[in-house]
């Protein structure tokens, strides 16, 4: 693992050819509106996504024992910089819900599915992704939900590709 | 310090539309001479000109420079612009004038929310690592928070929906305002859900508009206006970014920032809350402690049209107009801004 090596690309927009031509007489040079430069995540975003890549979830703890997840860089209420790392399970509790019955693209289910602020297993603090769950009538306050990863893991967010159902509503 | 006496002693505001083909300098070129021609004076006699909009709304960096040819910049002027709504460019003026730098400012604001998917653009606005590769909408992030108070007993959709009924009958009197309506509760309730459990009612109706505003300070203000909206407490709080380190069923930086700017010190006959949705509204009302005594909305606030970066401006606007006709004495003006309320401006105005 090496947390330097992780980096964003940023390109945003991008539009036109991507190569130039000549279309008759006319010469057609590409246009592309981007930010075409990289970044790195940062010392804690990349342990953070290079755990996620590696099917694994991570979260750190405050100074008042909440952890956090996705960890959190700095105390929220000292702003001391957290370095002591928590292993969690892939499973959560849904602590709100919304649903999605339009699928915007882009959205992590092209069919119609359940917001959620989730509450993994061990951490404290919730997180926000989605629940395939059906319908709405699946889902509520305290539903228990399991990660499913994706096939294809870069690091990210969306490494999560969205939580499963997996008992009742408790 | 001694603060000084600041007043709003005039305001214009662009009726409401939808897919307009203006650009901002053919939409605000009327509105400031409208303003200025009402307030009676001149270009040269403002000392400070400040400006909220968005330029991920225009798609276009620094597109908001062009709106300097509305204001015209010959003679040299101080201007200023906040990437923001027209509100928060309205607090840097008042700051600028308690400096005793300049008397006058002119705040302007416009936003064309309707030539893009707005809920969409507004989700750029997360964490770029957390919550924005999932492109959560803003009704999605709202409708999360509606859950939450819904579940917690906070408020019931009755309540909500009481809110729309009520906010789009006042604007059948509100020339300004887009959406009107005459429905019950019961037929709202009727309505199926967009965003469950948010219905279409519950979501603000994006406009393009905008508007502007003239403070003043001390004596210049009494001449001015014959009843100038003093500005007796303003303040500005921000909630944590992380989603899910917030309560969900209650607004702390709007209860910090009402406490902060008097709000409780005395009656408030009419408040102008900037809530997008119904259950916010709700949410507001709780966390500012306004009561039944105050007349909350009466413009039908930004769920009938909310121009987005001049949505909190019109708050102030319409505040300010009911000192004017003397139909209050002391008002609350509100700006948010940021998923589910996470900034909160407040402003208490009088009469005197």
């Amino acid at each position: 693992m090496s947390p330097a090596s992780r980096w964003r690309d940023k390109k945003l927009f991008v539009s036109g050819t991507t190569s130039h031509a000549m279309v008759g007489d006319v010469f057609v040079a590409p246009l592309e509106v981007s930010y075409p430069y990289k970044r790195t995540v940062g010392t804690l975003l990349s342990r953070f996504f290079t755990s996620l890549s590696e099917c694994r979830l991570e979260g750190t703890s405050g100074s008042d024992g909440r952890v956090y997840f996705p960890p959190a860089e700095f105390d929220p209420l000292t702003g001391e910089q957290l370095s002591e790392w928590v292993s969690l399970s892939d499973m959560g509790t849904v602590t709100t819900w919304a649903w999605q019955s339009t699928p915007v693209e882009g959205q992590p289910l092209a069919h119609p599915f359940a917001w959620a602020l989730i509450t993994i297993d061990g951490a404290d603090v919730p997180m926000l992704h989605a629940v395939d769950a059906g319908s709405p009538e699946n889902i509520a306050v305290g539903t228990k939900v399991k990660v499913r990863w994706a096939q294809d893991r870069p690091g990210g967010v969306t490494d999560i590709a969205c939580f499963d159902v997996v008992g009742g509503v408790s | 310090m001694a603060l000084r006496d600041i007043a709003i002693v005039g305001t214009v505001q662009r009726p409401s539309e939808v897919n307009s083909t203006f650009t901002s300098v053919e939409i605000l070129l009327p509105v400031i001479q409208q303003l200025l021609d009402k307030v009676g004076i001149e270009r040269s006699d403002i000392g400070f000109w400040c400006h909220g909009s968005c330029d991920y709304m225009s798609g276009q960096p620094f597109s908001f420079v062009a709106a300097v040819d509305a204001i015209g910049a010959w003679p040299p002027i101080i201007e200023s612009h906040v990437e923001a709504d027209g509100a928060l460019a309205l607090y840097e003026a008042w700051v600028k004038i308690q400096t005793g730098e300049v008397d006058v400012a002119l705040v302007f604001s416009n936003g064309k929310t309707t030539s893009g998917p707005i809920d969409q653009i507004l989700s750029l606005q997360t964490d770029p690592y957390m919550v924005a590769p999932l492109k959560p909408g803003f009704d999605a992030l709202a409708a999360l928070q509606a859950r939450a108070c819904l579940d917690a007993g906070v408020m019931t959709e009755r309540q909500m929906a009481e809110v729309a009924s009520r906010s789009r009958r006042d604007a059948n009197n509100n020339a300004i305002a887009f959406t009107k309506g005459n429905e019950s509760v019961e037929e709202l309730l009727a309505m199926p859900y967009t965003m469950n459990p948010l219905r279409a009612h519950d979501c603000a109706t994006p406009v393009d508009g905008c508007n502007a505003v003239i403070l003043a300070a001390g004596d210049i203000a009494r001449r001015l206006a014959e009843r100038p909206a003093w500005i007796r407490g303003i303040d500005h709080r921000i909630d944590t970014q992380r989603l899910g380190a917030r309560s969900m069923i209650e607004s702390s930086s709007a209860a910090i920032a009402a406490q902060k700017a008097g709000v409780g010190n005395d009656r408030i006959d009419v408040a102008e809350i900037h809530a997008p949705y119904t259950h916010q509204e709700l949410l507001l009302r709780n966390a500012m402690g306004l009561g039944e005594s105050t007349h909350i909305n009466p413009s039908g606030g930004a769920l009938v049209a909310n121009p987005l970066m001049a949505a909190g401006l019109a708050r102030f606007a319409e505040a300010a107009e009911s000192i004017f006709a003397a139909s209050a004495d002391r008002v609350l003006a509100h700006c948010t801004s940021g998923p589910m309320l996470q900034q909160n401006l407040v402003c208490v105005m009088e009469g005197e």
